[in-house]
């Protein structure tokens, strides 16, 4: 697996995505670092593939910010082509393709997830190797560690899009209190049939928790 | 010969393969010469500003005591660069040959966005190879834009930026003094002070400050806007008076003689 080089933007992440009736709800922290010093503090790691489909990057800036720049181009060339939006299956797919086939050179950890006529809502999880997985919930980056027993333990299946987005923002924020390559705001996505609502947790209107 | 076959679509890793190969067998990489640097931009109320040094250094020799660090690529865009002094400006003038074939063959004001895309996917192809980390500033259609761009093909899209060994000094002034919706005159002053952070605090910076305005449909180019190095008359004189040497007796020696005159007449 590629390490990262010397001197690259990093985003030593915390990223997660979960399924609700009709939606998804897709968040992540906005840190990017260059070894010990951070590159940008309000960075965007929830990226708009299709009208209806969102991604959230993990691992080397680079590298993921040009796999994403790709499955892009192929969607849109795919929506002109068919005369109708892919699924989020298709999408994944294309990222998985893209992550496996290059695995030796990429380090990006990508989670798909968005909603289509199809399938309705869905998550994809696509880890470093380059695996794809379907799941109802999905957390990654280097933040992502620190809070598996925490969303085992929360997390229920059958939440309101309301209670998904606290789960996700409790869940984000934990993860930025402990992963040091973590930090700044919470940006999230939530993705229905009717659109793309977008919402910004500065950093002093974070979830409290214990500090110390 | 082996048959023409069509190149494969999608990324190709063959020169990493080689170039581990090649290292492998003991060729030592050529080390790329990095200069020290600090380069700003911010957005202000009416466009934005973009800031540089004017020192290039050569390991620890100072090259050029005052070279320009904002690079032309379009009427309404500038773009500085740190790193590989080489890379930046020849990555600068590509982009801006092309970005002046791009407005030719569309018929118009060509977009920040889109040379921010050809930056990035020239340097990702390099795989940071390519040593150039750009500050990129311009005005279009959809108003201002600021990018960073880092040698290894990623961006960012900020209302303030640095760049370059002295962007911690400069970045501590933009963090303490940048508001949204600045003058001109408040933007290029923080600008002025950021540079002149690292100018005064980062050895790899030094000299001049240059200052690039750019705003709806003009670009103004403050070349050594400020210049807080320069040499002044010296407090004391270090001439010695005649006499301070003694000597015993003054001989005057003839130097060698001019070759007699040669005739060249036929």
């Amino acid at each position: 697996m590629a390490a990262l080089r010397a001197g690259e933007a990093n985003l030593g992440t915390t990223i997660m995505a979960v399924e609700f009736d009709g939606g998804v709800v897709v968040g992540a922290d906005s840190r990017t670092t260059t070894g010990s010093y951070i590159a940008n503090r309000v960075t965007d790691k929830l990226t708009k593939v299709h009208e209806h489909i969102y991604c959230c990057r993990s691992g080397s800036a680079a590298d993921t910010q040009a796999v994403a720049d790709v499955v892009k181009y192929h969607l849109d060339m795919y929506s002109a082509q068919h005369g109708e939006a892919p699924t989020v299956k298709v999408a994944a797919s294309l990222f998985q393709e893209i992550c496996y086939q290059n695995k030796n050179n990429l380090s990006a950890g990508i989670i798909v997830a968005g909603w289509d006529a199809r399938d309705g809502a869905s998550v994809y999880n696509i880890p470093l190797g380059g695996s794809l997985h379907r799941e109802t919930f999905a957390i990654g980056g280097s933040g992502s560690t620190y809070i598996y027993g925490y969303c085992d333990k929360v997390f229920r299946t059958g939440m309101s899009r309301d209670e998904c987005v606290e789960f996700v923002k409790n869940s984000v924020s934990l993860a930025m209190t402990r992963d040091g390559s973590s930090g700044g705001v919470i940006r999230l996505a939530v993705i229905t049939k009717a659109g793309v609502e977008r919402i910004f947790v500065p950093g002093n209107m974070l979830p409290s928790q214990y500090l110390g | 010969m082996a048959p023409l076959t069509e190149p494969s679509a999608g990324f190709k890793f063959d020169n990493v393969k080689r170039n581990q190969l090649l290292g492998d067998k003991g060729y030592k990489l050529p080390t790329a010469t990095k200069t020290g640097t600090t380069i700003v931009g911010l957005i202000f109320k009416d466009g934005l500003i973009l800031g540089a040094d004017t020192r290039a250094t050569a390991g620890p020799i100072v090259a050029d005591k005052n070279c320009e660090k904002i690079h032309y690529l379009a009427p309404n865009m500038y773009c500085c660069g740190a790193g590989t002094a080489a890379d930046t400006e020849f990555t600068t003038n590509m982009i801006s040959s092309q970005l002046a074939l791009h407005s030719l063959n569309t018929g118009r004001e060509v977009r920040v966005v889109a040379a921010m895309t050809m930056l990035k996917q020239y340097l990702y192809k390099y795989h940071g190879h390519v040593g150039a980390a750009l500050v990129l500033g311009g005005y279009d259609v959809t108003g201002p834009h600021l990018f960073t761009i880092y040698p290894h093909g990623s961006t960012d899209k900020l209302p303030y930026v640095t760049m370059g060994s002295g962007s911690l000094a400069a970045m501590s002034v933009f963090e303490s003094r940048w508001r949204p919706g600045m003058s001109r005159e408040e933007g290029i002053e923080v600008v002025k002070d950021a540079i002149e952070a690292g100018i005064f605090n980062d050895l790899g910076s030094g000299s001049n400050v240059d200052v690039c305005v750019i705003t709806k449909g003009n670009a103004e180019y403050l070349r050594n806007y400020s210049t807080p190095n320069e040499r002044v008359q010296k407090e004391q004189s270090y001439r010695f008076t005649p006499g301070t040497t003694e000597f015993y007796a003054p001989r005057v020696a003839r130097q060698a003689q001019e070759p007699a005159e040669m005739d060249t007449s036929a």
